[in-house]
């Protein structure tokens, strides 16, 4: 049977793709960011999962203003990198593993999940930046990755419970796949940012570091955080935390803490950090 | 405007992307989005007034788009993810083109967020003024 082995949150700032890209990531500024990566290339050197299902928000790449699906699983068994007006990423194309994405489609629509299933689809800095950040510039990703695209461009985006109860969701799904395979959940956007408006560069450090404590020891009470609740205290752009509970729902109830990252800023936005093992 | 979306309006500074405000920039955002090919953004950038005038949209988001008038665009039904492919055909970072919305020159806004960004005291609430 296949398993969950571990979680892992991070921001997925475009600007860190771009010093990545641009070989900028010994810089003074980029320094302190990215030094908060190296436990974590580590640890993915050591133990690489078959299948990573990594959790991300579209940023009106592969969704234009015509389609609006909350929850969109990508099940191809590839995925360009889009390109959102400066050409594409010079990474590698993402290889899917359509047969484990058609297990989860089945298994999370006949429990009642409604997901949009997407056969084609450009993956943007979202998908990208986490794989950069976590594998560096390989010829090729380690792993398989399996897209989950969450809306938080147009309102209403999902309700942290429905994320939350998502991942438990998920975590029923993999543990009902027949191969013996290992998978990982990652959940990226956040943390605290706005970028648009008289009160964008907004970054509530309080808050974010609440939120990782919240996420790792009581998700349920976390996952009863109101939109409004996200926007006052996170920032408007923030709400891509919300993903974050569809990972901490697919680890189960107990989960140690392996590695922690927080630094401000990055570009804009407060980079945070969190790899999660299941109990 | 229901209750859920009129709460919002409590946020200072923000724009709520909402499905009214998604029905008013629908064109707009479509336009942003023709930018992701680069022949668009070479026809674009050849000829900004001509390339816009191929969308149905109004003469107001038209000359907000001329003036990369990023407060404006978001009044008319823009959203930052959409808009973000104009400032991406200028060559801008988020960063650059976010500041320009603040009022701050960029490098005070850069300043600002090395500093730990905006603090969240007097951004939260304007009812409640905190």
């Amino acid at each position: 049977m296949a398993r969950i082995t571990a979680g892992l949150t991070t921001s997925h700032i475009p600007a860190i793709g771009a010093a990545v890209d641009l070989g900028k990531t010994e810089e003074p500024y980029w320094q302190p960011v990215f030094a908060g990566y190296e436990w974590t290339k580590k640890w993915a050197a050591n133990d690489p999962p078959d299948v990573v299902i990594l959790i991300y928000n579209d940023h009106a790449s592969a969704f234009d203003p015509a389609i609006v699906p909350t929850f969109a699983l990508g099940c191809a068994d590839e995925f360009p990198p889009a390109d959102e007006g400066y050409g594409p990423r010079p990474v590698p194309v993402v290889r899917g593993h359509a047969d484990l994405a058609a297990h989860l489609a089945e298994s999370l629509i006949l429990d009642e999940f409604d997901l949009t299933l997407m056969y084609e689809m450009a993956v943007d800095h979202g998908l990208t930046v986490p794989l950069s950040l976590v594998y560096g510039q390989p010829v090729e990703w380690p792993p398989r990755v399996i897209p989950l695209a969450v809306n938080v461009v147009q309102y209403p985006p999902p309700t942290g419970n429905r994320c939350f109860s998502l991942g438990k969701a998920i975590r029923r799904a993999v543990e009902s796949y027949p191969e013996d395979i290992s998978v990982q959940v990652w959940s990226t956007g956040g943390m605290s940012h706005q970028l648009q408006g008289p009160r964008a560069g907004f970054i509530n450090s309080p808050f974010d570091n609440a939120f990782f404590d919240r996420l790792i020891a009581d998700p349920q009470e976390l996952s009863l955080l109101t939109h409004l609740e996200y926007l006052r205290e996170a920032g408007s752009e923030g709400i891509e935390l919300v993903a974050w509970l569809i990972m901490r729902g697919a680890l189960g109830p107990h989960v140690s803490e392996l590695h922690r990252h927080y630094h401000v800023p990055g570009s804009n936005t407060a980079v945070g950090h969190l790899v999660l093992q299941p109990v | 405007m229901s209750a859920y979306t009129a709460q919002f309006e409590d946020i200072p500074g923000t724009r709520v992307f909402t499905a009214e405000r998604a029905k008013r920039g629908f064109q707009l955002n479509k336009f942003c989005m023709s930018l992701m090919k680069a022949e668009n953004r070479e026809r674009f950038k050849a000829d900004e007034r001509a390339y816009l005038d191929e969308w149905p949209i109004t003469e107001a988001q038209k000359r907000a788009v001329l003036d990369r008038d990023y407060n404006t665009l978001l009044d008319l039904g823009g959203n930052i993810y959409y808009l973000a492919k104009i400032f991406a055909t200028d060559g801008l970072s988020y960063l650059q083109a976010v500041s320009t919305m603040t009022g701050m020159p960029t490098e005070e806004y850069q300043q600002m967020m090395v500093s730990g960004g905006r603090s969240p005291e007097g951004w939260r609430s304007v009812r409640e003024r905190r």
